[in-house]
């Protein structure tokens, strides 16, 4: 990092820092990231392990009781935010991907080529992503699921997360491609950009070295605000029984879990609320982070200096 | 408008797409768990649904349908056509999405223009906790959640099915506050923006009382962002009322949308596809008209 105090970087540090709600989203981020990630180790619990004590209410020996075959709900959900979280890492990763390369291109190719790319952008805004999305699943369900189960079924679950990642990612990039072309736009005429073309810098090298530093901070700042959106569609997948099957569980089939137990007879609050309020606190430290971020890096307001 | 012209070749791209995505897959809904009793009878079936002709002629046949606005069969309900089923549920559907934006427009503008008028004020405060509740209390969380404190704890409103108003309540809800909280904070930042601007000021100098400088000067001006945003809110208004229908367990389009996934009812996914599509190119259409008469800048 360049160590000149007053360089954007830093000052976008530095005001990033001042935020507090931005730096607790941080800090639980990287405690619910932790836990979640060796808390199923440490646990000599198994969160597939069934038992015959269902639905015991929280207490002592299950924190956060036991669901209906008598599986502990705490490692369930710690399990369950790896897989949301990791859905969420990898699809952002695509999106950024597939928008980075689509703006850059766009704008810097220009005329023709720009209004083509954009036009096709702005088509795929007007479509039902979430639609695609389930029918994307839903060919992979039909046609690759059944081959895979004759060579390796064991493998089906990862390669059902890893298109449910991927099918995510490919829908979630417009917003980025967008950006990141007004931003190339606004560049390109930059007496920098100039300077490095006349001396005949190779494009490869100009795209790496010239252009992908002064996006990164777009770029950083859109990516946080994409992870929770990807958590959330693959919530949204799951809890209608379209993502992650069972015996794998994501926040959003808990969610769907703790749902379907909800009856007149008996209420049993937690299987509903302890995933439901892990997942609202989730959302709500990724978007204040984005959120953070997006305030430190374009100052507006006059809050920062 | 290139736009309006976009539409029919956007409409032949969902149609071709779907059907090749969905035909080009081996395994189709007539040799799983549904399989037929004999080979005659799956020819039959086959010849019934036109499944023994070559793709290229299959596909044909389906857009010229199409053109005339008929989606098929449904492979699951045999008795029932596409266009039958959206019959059905597409009044209920339409109904439920609409009461939710009139609760996200009725409490949304509202709020956050108050909240704008007075910063620090209750208004301020309720339209930063209802943000904050639309932010991080997604709609599959927030339906179970309100099914448990209304339906269940306190017992004010029944918990599913769609019948009598007092159905209607729970599943308004639960769709409608999340986007009357994004409403409120485009109302919010949009009159904040307008309430800087000269024209204000100049309103403000000539003598104009307070209430038709709001009324006149400022809510026009900011409502023009809050529709601009209304077209990419409706496309998530339909996704989620595919949560809400299918939490209440209420008989409409997006409840029988995701059944169809589930038994693999091809025609039905293709209808709904190009349904979704065509309804979310006219909401979109009728959004960017609004925008054009309400905001002269955008007509010259």
């Amino acid at each position: 990092m360049n160590t000149d105090p007053s360089s954007p970087g830093r000052l976008a540090l530095r005001r990033f820092l001042r935020n507090h709600m931005a730096v607790s989203g941080v800090v639980f981020l990287l405690l619910i990231a932790a836990v979640s990630v060796l808390g199923p180790g440490v646990l000599a619990t198994d969160p597939n392990q069934r038992s015959d004590s269902p639905f015991v209410p929280p207490g002592a020996s299950h924190w956060m009781g036991t669901d209906i075959h008598g599986r502990d709900l705490f490692s369930r959900v710690l399990v369950g935010t790896r897989i949301s979280l990791l859905v969420g890492a990898v699809g952002a990763g695509v999106s950024v991907l597939i928008g980075v390369t689509w703006g850059l291109v766009s704008g810097w190719r220009g005329g023709r080529t720009d209004a083509w790319m954009m036009r096709l952008v702005d088509v795929l805004y007007a479509l039902p992503t979430v639609v695609w999305v389930m029918l994307t699943l839903t060919i992979f369900e039909t046609r690759c699921v059944g081959w895979l189960s004759e060579r390796w079924p064991a493998s089906i679950p990862a390669f059902r997360l890893a298109a449910m990642m991927v099918s995510l990612g490919s829908v979630s990039w417009l917003t980025m491609a967008r950006i990141v072309r007004a931003q190339v736009l606004s560049l390109r005429e930059r007496p920098f950009i100039l300077a490095a073309q006349s001396i005949g810098v190779p494009p490869v090298r100009l795209m790496l070295r010239h252009f992908l530093p002064n996006l990164a901070g777009v770029v950083i700042v859109y990516l946080t605000l994409t992870v929770p959106a990807v958590v959330l569609y693959e919530s949204f997948l799951s809890f209608l029984g379209l993502g992650v099957r069972p015996p794998q569980a994501s926040l959003g089939t808990l969610i769907a879990d703790g749902a379907s137990q909800l009856n007149p007879v008996r209420v049993r609050w937690w299987l509903l609320v302890f995933p439901a309020g892990l997942m609202a606190l989730l959302l709500a430290a990724l978007n204040g982070v984005g959120e953070g971020l997006r305030s430190a890096f374009e100052p507006r307001d006059g809050n920062g200096n | 408008m290139a736009r309006l012209a976009l539409i029919p070749v956007l409409l032949w791209m969902v149609a071709t797409l779907s059907f090749f995505l969905l035909r080009a897959v081996p395994g189709g809904p007539f040799d799983r768990e549904r399989a037929p009793a004999s080979r005659e009878a799956e020819a039959a079936l086959k010849a019934r649904y036109h499944w023994d002709e070559p793709l290229w002629r299959q596909y044909e046949r389906y857009l010229g349908n199409v053109i005339r606005g008929d989606l098929g069969p449904s492979l699951k309900y045999r008795d029932h056509s596409v266009n039958d089923l959206l019959g059905q549920t597409v009044p209920v559907s339409l109904s439920l999405g609409a009461m939710a934006f009139g609760v996200a427009i009725g409490l949304g503008i509202p709020l956050g223009a108050l909240a704008a008028l007075k910063r620090g004020g209750w208004a301020d405060y309720a339209a930063a906790g209802l943000t904050l509740v639309g932010v991080c209390v997604p709609v599959f969380v927030l339906g179970p959640l309100l099914v448990l404190v209304f339906g269940l704890w306190l017992g004010w409103f029944p918990v599913a099915l769609w019948g009598p108003w007092q159905n209607a309540v729970l599943p308004t809800l639960t769709l409608g506050l999340y986007f009357a909280a994004r409403v409120a904070r485009w109302m919010r930042e949009g009159m904040l923006e307008v309430l800087r601007s000269p024209h204000v000021q100049t309103a403000r100098a000539k003598g104009l009382s307070e209430t038709a400088v709001i009324l006149r000067h400022v809510v026009p001006v900011a409502l023009v962002p809050v529709i601009s945003y209304t077209g990419p809110m409706l496309a998530d208004l339909l996704t989620g009322s595919f949560v809400v229908e299918n939490v209440f367990q209420i008989p409409g389009t997006g409840a029988f949308f995701i059944n169809s996934f589930f038994s693999r009812d091809y025609t039905m996914m293709m209808g709904m596809v190009l349904f979704y599509s065509v309804l979310l190119q006219v909401l979109n259409l009728m959004s960017d008209l609004l925008l054009r008469w309400v905001d002269p800048r955008i007509r010259s």
